[in-house]
């Protein structure tokens, strides 16, 4: 075929495309992922039982400010991802800034603790499932971002599906806060950071295949 | 420069508004470009120019809607262009040290007459018939789809829908015909 004849075909296939349809529609990814975490979260892992007094508590919102907080990062970072010379370095150091920040206190609060404390703030009681939780949480809108990516032009797949793995990460690890009764910096910094983490990995090993066009 | 960068913007957005017309003069402009910036790159394959032209061209069309309209126009269709190159290379298993230079370069480009495209015509071949069809009625009647529409039975908007599909389909397998 030549390629005028192309460009005929193509120009018949002339849609218009709203402005700021991308963000729109990872938007819209971020509304599904959050809709399915929160129902894993009321059906798989129910609600913590003191759900209302947590929530008068201060750290209940520290702990979803800094999951969200990385959830934002993370959108912004795949936004910029999935367009050619987007720049994306800018939402990368506001999420280690992010990290750094919340990594900060997280020690402040862990030094002045001895051995028994440090073990038992470390572990809480869920430390063998919560990284795991976050994970399976965030699986289905990780998904979710990885198709509205195909729709997009990425040119870096493993960072463009590192950058959708951890927005899921961070929105179902907000989510997963209605479930998990942790209070200490350490545990959040250690085992909810490596679960947005993991799941960015996720996204990069699925990117790597799903998103070379 | 400046020029063609402000021209190619505005029709850009015109066809982002649905302007078919808009959108035809800026892929035959593109496909100028795009030929010059392929063959310098690829002199020893001057066969594979006309085939990463079109897949470029595909692309472009296909991903509109990851243009950013804060954005020069230029550095956008340029990206997509060099990582349709990057890939290209990468698929073939070439080996390249020529700089792939940057987007002044990529708007100086002598035109050049275009060629038929082996891989296109080869990729449509192997689409289902009904959609294989759909793109060959439109190729020859050109713009109306509501021809080619009636002519499958099917309302415009369908005929519509149809195609887009169909040339989604054509761009994934058109990749994969050399991989």
């Amino acid at each position: 075929m030549r390629t005028p004849e192309l460009i005929d075909i193509l120009a018949a296939d002339t849609q218009a495309v709203a402005p700021g349809a991308a963000p729109r529609w990872l938007a819209m990814a971020a509304a599904g992922g959050a809709a399915i975490a929160l129902m894993l979260v009321l059906m798989w892992l129910k609600p913590r039982p003191d759900l209302a007094s947590a929530m008068h508590g201060g750290f209940f919102w520290i702990k979803a400010g800094y999951t969200a907080a990385l959830g934002v990062a993370g959108f912004w970072a795949t936004e910029r991802l999935a367009r050619p010379g987007g720049p994306w370095r800018s939402a990368a150091v506001m999420g280690l800034v992010v990290l750094a920040g919340f990594g900060f206190m997280a020690v402040m609060q862990f030094a002045p603790m001895d051995g028994a404390a440090r073990m038992a703030a470390m572990r809480g009681v869920s430390w063998t499932v919560c990284t795991r939780n976050i994970v399976v949480l965030a699986a289905p809108m990780t998904l979710i971002c990885l198709l509205v990516l195909r729709q997009l032009a990425p040119i870096r797949p493993m960072l463009a599906g590192f950058a959708a793995g951890a927005f899921a990460g961070g929105v179902a690890a907000t989510v997963y806060g209605l479930h998990c009764p942790e209070a200490t910096f350490i545990f959040v910094g250690l085992w909810y950071t490596l679960g947005v983490v993991v799941s960015g990995l996720i996204g990069a090993a699925l990117g790597r295949f799903l998103l070379r066009w | 420069m400046d020029d063609l960068e402000a021209r190619l913007k505005s029709l850009m957005l015109s066809g982002l508004g649905g302007d078919a017309a808009a959108h035809r003069q800026l892929l035959g402009l593109l496909s100028e470009r795009l030929r010059g910036y392929f063959s310098k790159r690829m002199p020893a394959a001057p066969a594979d120019v006309e085939d990463l032209v079109q897949e470029t061209l595909l692309a472009v069309h296909l991903r509109r809607a990851s243009y950013d309209r804060a954005q020069p126009f230029t550095a956008w269709a340029f990206a997509i262009a060099r990582y349709k190159l990057i890939d290209h290379w990468r698929r073939r298993k070439i080996r390249v040290a020529t700089p792939l230079d940057d987007v002044a370069e990529f708007l100086s480009v002598e035109p050049a007459a275009s060629d038929d495209g082996l891989d296109l015509t080869r990729a449509l071949g192997t689409l289902p018939e009904r959609q294989r069809a759909l793109i060959e009625d439109v190729k020859l009647k050109g713009f109306s789809l509501s021809e080619a529409g009636a002519r499958a039975g099917v309302s415009e908007g369908a005929a519509k829908v149809a195609l887009h599909r169909a040339l989604r389909l054509l761009a994934g397998r058109m990749r994969r015909a050399d991989a």
